[in-house]
């Protein structure tokens, strides 16, 4: 027992540290040697004297939770539907970048919540399964409902709520009829993501919610070129993940001196593969080349913090009438 | 010896009352379930009123739960009299696989019965080349068939403990007295069952009443919702920690009425005490042992064929895994036996002090059970957080959340068994002075052996699989083996999480298994 409490108490004790730590919350994929944050650690660190700690889980609740008591310096991997109650909780500070040169197809001005890495939601197929994917949203609508497609709860995923605002901004007044048309074809709700692309690779769905990068990871990764994004000219719904730095933390220039990093083409460039999305920053021709010629929808679609949250509780209404029916 | 002697002969006056333990423990969990529960209410300032999506939530929990339960209860009385009554090779390893569903992490569960009941399962395929219609696993059914796939095993292995603990002596008057399989079943059985069935039962009810993975996966959609993803939606959506906290209440609230309604159910058997005589259950041949057989063949492919089909899947990938994965494994591993440790310590005072006739320990030591983990790692991440950093708590406050949400199934597990033992065996014990640390040594620990070896399984392999508490309290430079499983998933790496999950199940097991094996020696004794 003793030896098993040594061994636990061993097994959490914080690395031999270089410099002041500085602490960055982030989400749970971050901290896995496949996902981009030891990468980061690493790139951060070679310059800044410090001890880059991620500190993962929930990011929003955690920090709204601790206030300004928070350990945290800075924070990175908000999802784009969280903006306004981070910026109203008055727990975070300007990032002071320039944003002007961002290589997004929507142009950026929030001084608060800096982008580093998007990408548009899609519905991805394997080839070998569905040879005649839907070729619009309508058409996916009016599809054999033998189709069966995974999508995320939008309760509790931000891609979930990405497709809930893509629908509104498609079908406007007619999105309930639109929800009612594609129910049939929903195998089922998921949680979140992962639990979604699981049950698609496992063959169990025809098509998932998921990204229109998604099948880069195939390509770069499995050298598997069945997996597509279907993409539809009614356009596609933008999401971005956001860094910003806090308020009330001790070490101000680091926290300043991260979101400088954030922007740097050494963090940029390994956005691609760690993290299977576009970088913000980051011209065509410095990206992979089969990243650069993943097929790209003509029309981005993408509201405002407000516009969505105006959104946001009448569109969850009516999803829930439909399908918890 | 010496020692001994003074043990034995230390004067009464002196002595510490021999539930002392159990109230304390009590009391603690009080404060930990019910004490958090009200740091998290007073934070968001009071409670917020529910919508009608939280209503269905709440009816959807309450119906699903109760048909789960029966079906669950019901199917297990055939199953664990068969295993009773017939002997036959491997029947000891089959009762412990049987176990393993209910250990199973719920993600691993779930990716099993997919591979046998979903879309292109094994099931549908075979429906499809006889030209029948699919069954479909997502709604409701598969929130149901996933709760029976988990809880049919904990039921029938509660029952079949119930049977055995039978005394022999008194199947051999039966069979004197020329008693047939009609009278067996009025005289022995169902007394049996009027006192074990009802716990069972609530057991089950209890943990469908948490359900909150099986829900999100196979519910197919939002009119699936149960109260504690409800929970999760109110913190991680809306910030809503008042109505994370009346969800939290309600829970509680239908703990108790169920509690309240098992125990009017329930009924001591008193058989009274036998002399641990091993003579085999009779089993009645013909017709009953077609049954019989057919009952233990049903549970064994219902139960074992997803597990087979998740390790099939994983297995090519086991050996590739990086090494971190096993350094998580290794980490889970001391987590879980010492979850374990602090569970069968707590369940253990509990369960003795139940004995004596401390009624409020029990509904003490169930309350874990409807605790949403959620509410339980808000409330201490509040009252922690001034103390000491929550990431420097991360495994100790998970490890400890786990003992406490393990410790209802341990207690169920001992309670039968503490009470016989303190009816039987308890005024003798009192005469003899037989107390404190020698009565457990001489008394409680060998002659609850068994139950105190299953239940000690149970607590390791649950903790082993637990995701739920460290995502609130995480720390990445420690994560444990299912936080990996997830982040296998995320990161696009759905054959490396198929061989974690095999890995996860893998542990799971043995730690059960080496438990469960243990107190079943020490019982032979």
């Amino acid at each position: 027992m003793r030896i098993a409490l040594l061994a636990l108490m061993a097994s959490s004790a914080p690395a031999l540290a270089a410099g002041p730590e500085f602490t960055v919350y982030a989400p749970e994929y971050f901290a896995s040697e496949w996902g981009p944050g030891p990468k980061i650690e690493e790139g951060f660190e070679a310059n800044c004297n410090c001890d880059l700690v991620f500190v993962t889980g929930d990011v929003l609740p955690r920090i709204l939770l601790e206030g300004e008591g928070t350990e945290a310096d800075a924070v990175i991997g908000l999802s784009i539907d969280q903006t306004l109650r981070a910026r109203e909780s008055g727990l975070f500070a300007p990032h002071n970048e320039d944003t002007s040169a961002l290589t997004m197809p929507i142009e950026w001005q929030d001084d608060v919540f800096l982008p580093f890495n998007w990408s548009e939601t899609a519905f991805i197929y394997d080839e070998t399964r569905l040879e005649n994917p839907p070729e619009s949203l309508q058409a996916l609508l009016d599809a054999q409902d033998d189709l069966k497609i995974v999508i995320q709860d939008p309760r509790s995923s931000v891609s979930g709520l990405a497709l809930l605002l893509w629908i509104k901004q498609v079908f406007g007044d007619d999105s309930m009829t639109a929800w009612e048309k594609l129910k049939p074809k929903v195998l089922t709700v998921t949680q979140g993501w992962s639990e979604a692309y699981g049950m698609f690779t496992d063959g169990e769905a025809d098509m998932v919610l998921s990204f229109t990068t998604s099948p880069a990871y195939h390509i770069g990764a499995e050298e598997d070129t069945t997996k597509h994004a279907a993409i539809f000219p009614e356009g596609h719904y933008l999401l971005a993940e956001l860094a910003a730095q806090v308020k009330g933390t001790d070490q101000p220039e680091l926290a300043q001196q991260f979101m400088d990093y954030i922007l740097s083409p050494d963090f940029q460039g390994m956005i691609a593969e760690a993290n299977w999305s576009y970088p913000s920053k980051l011209p065509d021709d410095q990206l992979p080349d089969y990243f650069a010629d993943l097929p790209r929808p003509e029309k981005t679609i993408f509201l405002s913090e407000d516009e969505a949250e105006a959104l946001r509780q009448p569109a969850l209404d009516e999803w829930l009438r439909v399908f918890a029916n | 010896m010496a020692a001994r002697l003074r043990e034995l002969t230390r004067s009464p006056g002196t002595r510490i009352p021999p539930y002392t333990f159990g109230a304390a423990a009590g009391v603690l969990l009080l404060v930990l379930i019910l004490g958090t529960l009200g740091v998290v209410a007073a934070y968001a300032g009071g409670l917020s009123a529910l919508g009608p999506w939280d209503m269905r939530a709440i009816w959807f929990t309450l119906w699903q739960s109760v048909v789960s339960a029966t079906l669950s209860a019901v199917l297990a009385v055939p199953v664990a009299r068969a295993l009773a009554r017939r002997r036959f090779t491997g029947r000891a390893l089959l009762i412990t696989l049987l176990g393993a569903p209910f250990i199973l992490p719920v993600i691993v569960a779930v990716m099993g019965l997919v591979s046998v009941f979903g879309r292109s399962g094994f099931v549908n395929d075979a429906l499809a080349s006889l030209g029948l219609s699919p069954i479909s696993i997502y709604g409701w059914q598969g929130v149901i068939l996933a709760h029976v796939f988990f809880n049919l095993p904990l039921s029938v292995r509660m029952i079949l403990h119930g049977w055995q603990a039978i005394p022999a002596e008194r199947f051999r008057l039966a069979l004197s007295l020329g008693f047939g399989a009609a009278d067996i079943s009025r005289h022995l059985e169902r007394p049996m069952l009027r006192e074990v069935l009802p716990g069972a039962w609530l057991a089950v009810f209890l943990v469908c009443l948490t359900s909150f993975a099986v829900a999100l996966a196979l519910g197919g959609g939002p009119g699936a919702t149960t109260v504690e993803l409800a929970i999760y939606q109110a913190f991680r959506f809306d910030f809503d920690m008042g109505k994370a906290a009346t969800l939290a209440i309600v829970q509680v609230g239908l703990c108790v009425v169920a509690l309240a309604l098992a125990s009017r159910i329930s009924r001591p058997a008193e058989f009274g005490a036998g002399l641990d005589r091993t003579n085999p259950i009779p089993a009645p041949i013909g017709w009953r042992q077609g049954v019989d057989y057919i009952s233990i063949a049903a549970a064994a492919a219902f139960l074992l064929v997803p597990m087979a089909a998740v390790i099939l899947k994983g297995v090519p990938g086991l050996l590739s895994l990086p090494p971190p994965v096993w350094a998580a494994a290794g980490r889970s591993v001391i987590m879980a036996l010492i979850s374990a440790l602090l569970a069968l310590t707590l369940a253990l005072a509990l369960a003795t002090a139940i004995a004596r006739g401390q009624k409020w320990a029990e509904l003490a030591g169930m309350l874990p059970l409807v605790a949403s983990p959620l509410v339980l790692g808000t409330g201490l991440f509040l009252m922690l957080r001034n103390a000491a950093s929550p990431t420097e708590l991360a495994l100790p406050v998970t490890t400890t959340i786990n003992a406490v949400m393990a410790l209802p199934f341990a207690l169920r597990i001992l309670i039968p068994a503490t009470h016989s033992l303190h009816a039987d065996y308890g005024r003798l014990a009192d005469s003899l002075g037989l107390h404190g640390f020698a009565r457990l040594r001489l008394l409680i620990l060998p002659r609850l052996a068994r139950p105190i070896g299953f239940a000690g399984g149970l607590s390791a392999a649950l903790a082993m699989g637990d995701l739920g508490v460290i995502t609130l309290f995480a720390d990445s430079r420690n994560p444990t083996l299912p936080l990996k499983l997830y982040q296998f998933m995320n990161s696009y790496r759905m054959d490396d999480a198929a061989a974690c999950a095999v890995l996860l199940m893998g542990i799971s097991f043995a730690l059960f298994w080496l438990f469960d094996r243990g107190g079943r020696v020490r019982a032979a004794i």
